[in-house]
């Protein structure tokens, strides 16, 4: 097809467009990584603003000195992994036997579930039943209360619908049982949705923290995203040393942005490997949900 | 019961059960951590005593509803429904429609691989934590040190309050509410455009349509069914509230916008201790949206599209 000369003419508008919104994606994350590399004097006079100024890695060396910071990186990547298996578990448990036409009470069973996602009791009746159970200021909290999301649940059984039910029928022929089904036939097949699904709940446990914020007073298991807000919120770098116990204060602008990147690579890393997976998830979930 | 029947049911139940074991645990996370709860919103039409059950709790004055009628009186809550209602509304009307002409916009990249670069980029900001955004943003924005405000000053123009002058604050909030998902929110529209029949284009690139035409005429009709679907979940969701956002991106010099109601719910529940007032105030919420959200899904389909059940 011939393009005519004002369809070109649009195209690289549109390009422009297109670019401006990489670049205002990507510069305040490149800003902030300059600022992580660049002296605290020339940071505090406002030289840097793309590349570093009086480039060192004192801020990355004073972060990676202070034992609560590492110590709440690697809990908070127990924590996610922990989390990411369980809730895995916990929503393949939920959806798979829902796929089942013959269940008996799945109706029930189905509008038990998705009534929750309509009507919740809120937050002080959750803390309350979580004050009950004795769970505030455990590391449970962190786990349990958000075992399962039931999006998610919507979006591996859309999935797993999908999937042929003839394969299913031939297994059982061959006398396997629900189980044997699940893992030998299902599971297998379901590798994207299982991998978007687990992204979602790791991005979810690694980014949240209002939980934490909530049901945890004890500082040994903050997760890193509520150690950060403490420390991005402290006014002056002596807060910060008292607070959070980094030793040297005088870098401390520096050493927010450092702290900032620590809490940001892993995600980054991670995201563009999985995007083919993710995209699919999202559109099933837009279909059925 | 006839035998026949009972042993249908019982091979039935041999073959089954496992099912029903699975899903034994989801059913009662379910059960405890989302059902009994509901248990204690009885708490808003009593008085709150630490030493009894929700059952034993004597009932609050007025029939129950004092303290409805208590947050209605105060200030501060009656700030934080202002509060959210403003910021949902503006996130609807400026938040809402961005996606979707984004989606648009990367529908029409010419250049594949562009395009492809381009989608992993504005997803990103979708995978940061509010904290983080935050971070970022009181770095970006910072008077004297920060990259915008020094933009600023080089070009001869004053130092912006972005986010410690309450009507900046509103403009910041919105903003960095698109920077942040934006991107994300068009990934459903990109699959609805995607989904759109060919030739429909090519029938209409005969006639000789221009490229706007094209996107007024079959990309937009194409899309309704999607945005019908997102604009009846953003409108349930008018009283509704985050937490994370306002609570990352305020501080004490904006309190008097940036209070919403999850966060009045924060600070006078669970560190205030007023659970009979927290919890009305919750329950008023859940219950405004699910009306919101059952209006709104009645609207659609009265103007003749599906909804959302």
């Amino acid at each position: 097809m011939i393009k005519s000369r004002s369809h070109k003419i649009g195209d690289w508008v549109i390009a422009a467009f297109c670019l401006l919104c990489v670049l205002a994606c990507l510069l305040p994350v490149l800003n902030i990584l300059a600022r992580s590399l660049s002296s605290a004097d020339a940071l505090v006079k406002g030289e840097v603003l793309l590349w570093p100024v009086g480039l060192n890695f004192d801020a990355y060396m004073t972060v990676l000195g202070d034992s609560k910071y590492t110590w709440s990186l690697l809990w908070t990547a127990i924590l996610t992994v922990i989390v990411t298996l369980w809730s895995m578990f916990m929503t393949v448990m939920c959806a798979y036997p829902l796929i089942y036409d013959n269940l008996k009470g799945k109706k029930i069973i189905l509008a038990i579930i998705l009534f929750t996602m309509y009507f919740s009791a809120g937050t002080i009746p959750t803390y309350l039943l979580l004050k009950e159970l004795h769970l505030l200021n455990n590391p449970l909290v962190l786990i349990i209360p958000n075992s399962i999301s039931v999006f998610y649940v919507i979006i591996m059984r859309s999935f797993l619908f999908g999937i042929p039910e003839s394969l299913r029928e031939s297994a059982e022929l061959d006398g396997a049982g629900p189980l044997r089904v699940l893992v030998s036939v299902y599971l297998p097949l379901s590798m994207p949705v299982l991998a978007t699904l687990a992204l979602f709940y790791a991005v979810g446990r690694w980014n949240g923290f209002s939980d934490a914020l909530m049901f945890m007073s004890d500082r040994t298991y903050f997760p890193i995203q509520l150690l950060l807000y403490n420390i991005l919120n402290s006014i002056t770098s002596v807060e910060v040393a008292t607070q959070e116990g980094f030793s040297s204060p005088g870098l401390s602008e520096t050493i927010k942005s450092a702290t900032v990147m620590f809490a940001t690579v892993p995600i980054l890393l991670v995201y563009p490997w999985l995007q083919r997976y993710f995209i699919s998830g999202v559109t099933i979930g837009a279909v059925k949900g | 019961m006839s035998t026949t029947k009972m042993s249908k049911s019982l091979v039935y139940m041999k073959r089954y059960w496992i099912l029903y074991a699975m899903l034994a645990l989801p059913m009662a996370f379910f059960i405890i951590f989302r059902y009994i709860p509901m248990g204690y919103i009885q708490i808003a039409f009593k008085n709150y005593s630490i030493v009894q059950s929700p059952w034993q709790m004597e009932w609050a004055a007025n029939h129950g509803f004092e303290y409805f009628i208590k947050a209605f009186s105060n200030r501060d809550f009656l700030y934080a429904l202002r509060n959210t209602l403003l910021l949902n509304f503006l996130d609807l009307l400026i938040g809402f429609p961005a996606p979707i002409m984004l989606a648009i916009i990367l529908n029409e990249l010419a250049f594949k691989r562009f395009k492809k670069f381009t989608q992993t980029v504005v997803y990103m900001p979708h995978f940061l934590s509010w904290v983080i955004i935050s971070g970022m943003a009181l770095q970006l924005f910072a008077p004297t040190t920060g990259l915008v405000n020094i933009l600023l000053n080089n070009m001869g123009f004053e130092s912006i309050p972005f986010l410690n002058d309450p009507k900046y604050w509103v403009a910041t909030y919105i903003f960095l509410g698109i920077w942040q998902s934006c991107g994300w929110n068009t990934i459903i529209y990109l699959a609805a455009i995607a989904g759109i029949n060919p030739e429909l284009y090519e029938a209409s690139a005969v006639d000789g349509a221009s490229r706007l035409r094209k996107i007024w005429h079959i990309t937009l009709p194409g899309l309704r069914p999607t945005i019908i679907v997102l604009l009846i979940l953003s409108l349930g969701q008018i009283l509704g509230s985050e937490f994370d956002r306002p609570y990352a991106l305020s501080n004490k010099l904006v309190s008097e916008v940036s209070n919403v109601i999850s966060i009045f719910v924060y600070n006078n529940g669970i560190r205030g201790l007023q659970f009979s007032l927290s919890t009305a105030v919750g329950l008023f919420q859940s219950v405004v949206c699910v009306i919101f959200l059952f209006a709104a899904n009645a609207l659609a389909k009265k103007s003749g599209d599906r909804g959302i059940w």
